[in-house]
């Protein structure tokens, strides 16, 4: 049987490690790791354990119970008929998802479960059917859980026509078609563009070449890691400590295998946390007998004669011998073949509007065609209507049910996506977790816990309202923090409450300048400027 | 005189068979001022917030209520009071104390040790239901809701069996002395008493395991050093007369409250005769339903809290109705109907946040285990009475005696 937890929503109360221990662990005070294809004689202990979560955040791959129209922030609602053609489209209508992993699975489920009947084409360039990436970079680099048995349970029937292992190469909005790489188009009514991203590859080609050089991304990418580990190196290089690079440090420390990191910021996780909180997370890594080195590049990789990496030159001037080494460098969203389609879509990803719409490169709103995942940029009112790109794993289920109801829905029975963003991380037995956009902060302070003890609250600031908060081992009261990132509540928080630390002052949070593209570009498509009557998409070269 | 207010009509005991109107009359407002000062909250969202609100503190010390009523600690009497226990501390300690209890009890540590209790569990409820032989008159409480509890937390501590008797009577004590209809001079000479008497119970229990250990959790708790060190003694004895006292009591009316609610509702009853794994999800529709737990008393706002329209001022004293949150009409659809496979049932049956029931999966396991057996083993069950009597408190609430008729059972 499969099964998956949505990890966002999980608050580490460990009902299911009581109820089902072989199936569900819990690791240092809160992280819960599980194998997402347990046998089947766990079936009622894994029922149990489902039934019981607190969160209800355990599905199994049996088909649940249609839970209607329920928008992904948690408000009921009904998925009005289509106005204009009486809701045939609804009943014989073409829908085509190009993208098959969370989001286009999601969707596609979605769709059905709100009675859509027509035809559904899934596309997909990897050939598996749809799996969950969160356990590639944890259970099945630790050889807990084959890389083979991440793929994701249905919640119910979808009748799609799969067209795995092909990419789609363009789209043809005038005539509805997306063109396929083996020459083939088709045709739909609807499109839902989840394309995701990729892993950025080491940029020297010849030493990305070497063997035991590669990056983490798909399956077969964590599967090849996985051997290399168990060869065991002599020593890991991860480059890059965004969080796929430190879940991949973190998983060498648990295999007792010596690994350095280097990382061309100051701290770990800067990007996400900032400086301060990042430095935390460099003092666990440290603690955990990581070789954390910040503020130094990967200069070169050499090969041995076979073509066999074997040596990592850093910019601090010292070499390392080394047999992996594992570019940790970021993602490059999936949109290139949307060149020339008329969609405002390039390196940034493909704008949208808060229901899930594609622009096209003059701002107007398409009607058919949608976006969810990670290649996805949307508005968020939270955030000055800034438009965003999230690559959480609950931001891809939360807008692909927002994507899939509005395809079905009529102009007033539509919803918007505003989620406020959350992400989860497991590190040397600690479990981070955040709600909000830390990166948008200018300030951040420690209100509830203790950093010493790596059980501790976060919050950051901006202009003097709260953005984000971050939990260390506190995640069972990171809610509470939720509405008020949603209502701007003033920053520093001035209220008492328990577990307040000595010392709650804030500081400056210590984000770099973006080096990400992602974080920086600009869309210019809402039509700023009155004399603009055209919209330019920039190709600009960040940093 | 003056009508009785809502809060008063449900603490009094002739509304103890059926709070639940006055529970949604109660809900109309989802925060309630009392005339002490004190503050209801009878609304899901608003509960569930709470429950995750740093500004809530669990600290009894803090609590002008509790302290008016004599309840807070280290004050029953006789100048020795009892140390006090997780369940009512904030974090840090808290969730230290918390952790060194756990690590014996479940995960990480521990993981398997209440899943491995579930055979044992079966054969307890299998020896109780096979001393209900040939047509009878059974009482579901003392045949088989509370011994089934009292004899796994028992076993689990490390309680020899023929102690049972002995602290039944104390525990009996001290919950009459949580019956808020009580007078505070009264409550606290009880609870004084019955104090006494358990402490000195446990005392001496902690100190021959700790002279001959077994496999059980107390000894494991007096004799083992995990890396955050050992508990206090007497701490280490208001902690297990905690997890005896709570480890079964709230786990009776569970049983109960479910087997009644079965009785009411004999298509349900035969739809888990045909498929027992029905109990799994049936156990949390109880625990919404008819929850053991009615409410939480005694948390303390530290800051002015806004909620649902109303300042909860700093210092005031807090009571979370869990069993209105649970029938909350903005929460789940058709809130008064029992579903036994409700879909997404989320409910405040244990709680929520840092404080979520320590005991939850032994008691769901316990139940699940007794109601599938309740099910399938007795022929033709009926009620003598209903409702059936009530015990006093309003708070802990479940029959005192569950009368049934049985043809006789199934082997």
């Amino acid at each position: 049987m499969r099964l998956v937890v949505d990890l966002t929503k999980c608050q580490g109360y460990a009902q299911c490690a009581f109820l089902a221990p072989d199936v569900f662990t819990i690791q240092g005070d809160e992280a819960l790791t599980y194998d997402p294809v347990p046998d089947e004689a766990q079936r009622r202990r894994i029922r149990r354990a489902a039934a019981a979560c607190p969160v209800q955040a355990i599905r199994i791959d049996q088909p649940d119970r249609s839970e209607g129209a329920r928008h992904p922030d948690g408000t009921p609602g009904t998925a009005a008929p289509i106005e204009g053609n009486g809701g045939s489209f609804k009943r014989s209508g073409r829908i085509v998802i190009v993208g098959a992993s969370l989001s286009g699975l999601r969707a596609a489920e979605r769709l059905r479960e709100e009675g859509f009947t027509g035809s559904l084409t899934i596309i997909g360039e990897e050939t598996h059917e749809p799996y969950d990436r969160p356990p590639l970079s944890k259970q099945v680099l630790a050889g807990s859980v084959p890389s083979e048995d991440t793929t994701l349970p249905r919640r119910r029937e979808i009748d799609a026509d799969w067209r795995l292992g092909v990419a789609a190469t363009g789209l043809d909005l005038a005539a509805k078609q997306v063109q396929l790489a083996d020459g083939g188009r088709i045709g739909f009514d609807k499109l839902l563009i989840a394309t995701g991203v990729r892993a950025r590859s080491w940029p020297n080609a010849a030493e990305a070449a070497l063997a035991g050089v590669l990056t983490l991304r798909t399956r077969e990418d964590a599967a090849t890691l996985r051997q290399l580990l168990a060869r065991r190196p002599r020593r890991v290089l991860v480059i890059g400590a965004g969080f796929i690079g430190c879940e991949v440090a973190s998983v060498c420390r648990e295999l007792g295998l010596p690994v350095t990191v280097a990382e061309a910021g100051p701290a770990p996780l800067g990007a996400a946390l900032g400086g301060v909180i990042g430095a935390i997370a460099g003092e666990l890594q440290i603690e955990n007998g990581v070789d954390l080195r910040c503020g130094v590049r990967v200069v070169s990789l050499d090969g041995d004669a076979t073509g066999q990496l074997c040596r990592a030159h850093l910019s601090d001037g010292t070499t390392l011998d080394v047999d992996v080494a594992v570019a940790a460098l970021g993602t490059v969203r999936n949109g290139e073949w949307l060149a020339g389609s008329g969609l405002a879509s390039g390196k940034w990803g493909v704008a949208c509007d808060a229901g899930c719409r594609a622009f096209d490169v003059n701002g107007l709103v398409t009607d058919d065609v949608f976006v969810a995942g990670d290649v996805s940029r949307a508005p968020q009112p939270m955030f000055g209507y800034q438009f965003l790109a999230v690559e959480h794993w609950g931001n891809a289920i939360s807008q692909a049910e927002v994507a899939a109801h509005n395809m079905l829905s009529s102009e007033t029975g539509r919803w918007p996506h505003l989620a406020v963003p959350k992400f989860w991380s497991v590190q040397f037995g600690t479990e981070i977790k955040s709600v909000g956009v830390p990166s948008a902060a200018d300030e951040v302070a420690v209100v509830q816990g203790s950093v010493a003890r790596r059980r501790f609250l976060a919050v950051y600031g901006y202009k003097g309202r709260i953005v984000a908060a971050v939990a260390f081992n506190q995640n069972k009261w990171l809610e509470f923090y939720e509405p008020l990132i949603e209502q701007a509540a003033s920053f520093p928080p001035s209220f008492h409450h328990v577990d307040e630390p000595a010392d709650a002052q804030p500081v400056p949070a210590r984000f770099q300048p973006a080096a990400n593209p992602t974080q920086d570009a600009t869309v210019v498509v809402t039509g700023h400027y009155p004399n603009e009557r055209r919209a330019r998409l920039t190709d600009r070269r960040l940093p | 005189m003056t009508e009785p207010s809502t809060w008063e009509q449900i603490l009094d005991y002739s509304n103890r068979a059926n709070p639940y109107p006055l529970y949604d009359e109660l809900r109309r407002r989802p925060v309630t001022r009392l005339a002490d000062g004190s503050y209801l909250v009878s609304s899901y969202a608003e509960i569930a917030a709470l429950l995750h609100d740093p500004r809530v503190s669990s600290d009894i010390g803090r609590n002008p209520a509790a302290a008016a009523a004599g309840a807070s600690v280290g004050d029953d009497g006789d100048g020795q009071g009892m140390t006090p226990t997780f369940l009512s501390m904030d974090p840090p300690d808290h969730d230290k104390f918390r952790r060194i209890t756990m690590r014996h009890f479940g995960p990480p540590a521990t993981p398997g040790r209440v899943a491995g209790m579930e055979a044992r569990m079966t054969e307890i409820v299998t020896d109780l239901i096979d001393k209900m032989a040939g047509p009878s008159r059974i009482d579901i409480v003392d045949d088989l809701a509370y011994p089934l509890p009292v004899t796994v937390i028992c076993e689990l501590l490390g309680v020899p069996p023929g102690d049972e008797q002995r602290f039944r009577v104390w525990v009996d004590v001290a919950l009459q002395s949580t019956d808020p209809g009580l007078d505070p001079e009264t409550q606290q000479k009880k609870r004084a008493e019955a104090g006494r008497e358990l402490r000195a119970f446990m005392e001496e229990l902690v100190e021959a395991h700790r002279q001959a250990p077994g496999t059980d959790l107390i000894s494991a708790m007096a004799t083992d050093d995990g890396p955050e060190g050992r508990m206090p003694d007497g701490q280490l004895v208001s902690t297990g007369l905690l997890l005896l006292i709570a480890g079964h009591e709230t786990t009776v009316n569970l049983i109960s409250n479910g087997a009644l609610t079965l009785l009411r509702h004999p298509a349900e009853l035969q739809r888990l005769r045909d498929d027992p794994d029905l109990a799994i999800p049936m156990v949390e529709e109880l625990l919404r339903y008819e929850p053991p737990v009615h409410f939480v008393p005694f948390r303390t706002a530290l800051d002015d809290i806004d909620i649902a329209g109303t300042t909860i001022p700093a210092g005031a004293s807090l009571t979370l109705v869990l069993a209105a949150g649970n029938r909350d009409p903005a929460h789940v659809t058709d809130p008064g109907l029992f579903i036994p496979d409700r879909p997404n049932n989320q409910h405040l049956g244990f709680g929520g946040g840092v404080h979520l029931c320590f005991g939850a999966p032994l008691a769901r396991l316990e139940a699940q285990i007794a109601l599938t057996a309740f099910a399938s083993r007795l022929k033709n069950p009926r009620l003598v009475t209903d409702p059936p009597p009530y015990r006093p408190s309003p708070f802990l609430r479940g029959p005192s005696h569950l009368l049934i008729d049985i043809d006789g059972i199934t082997s």
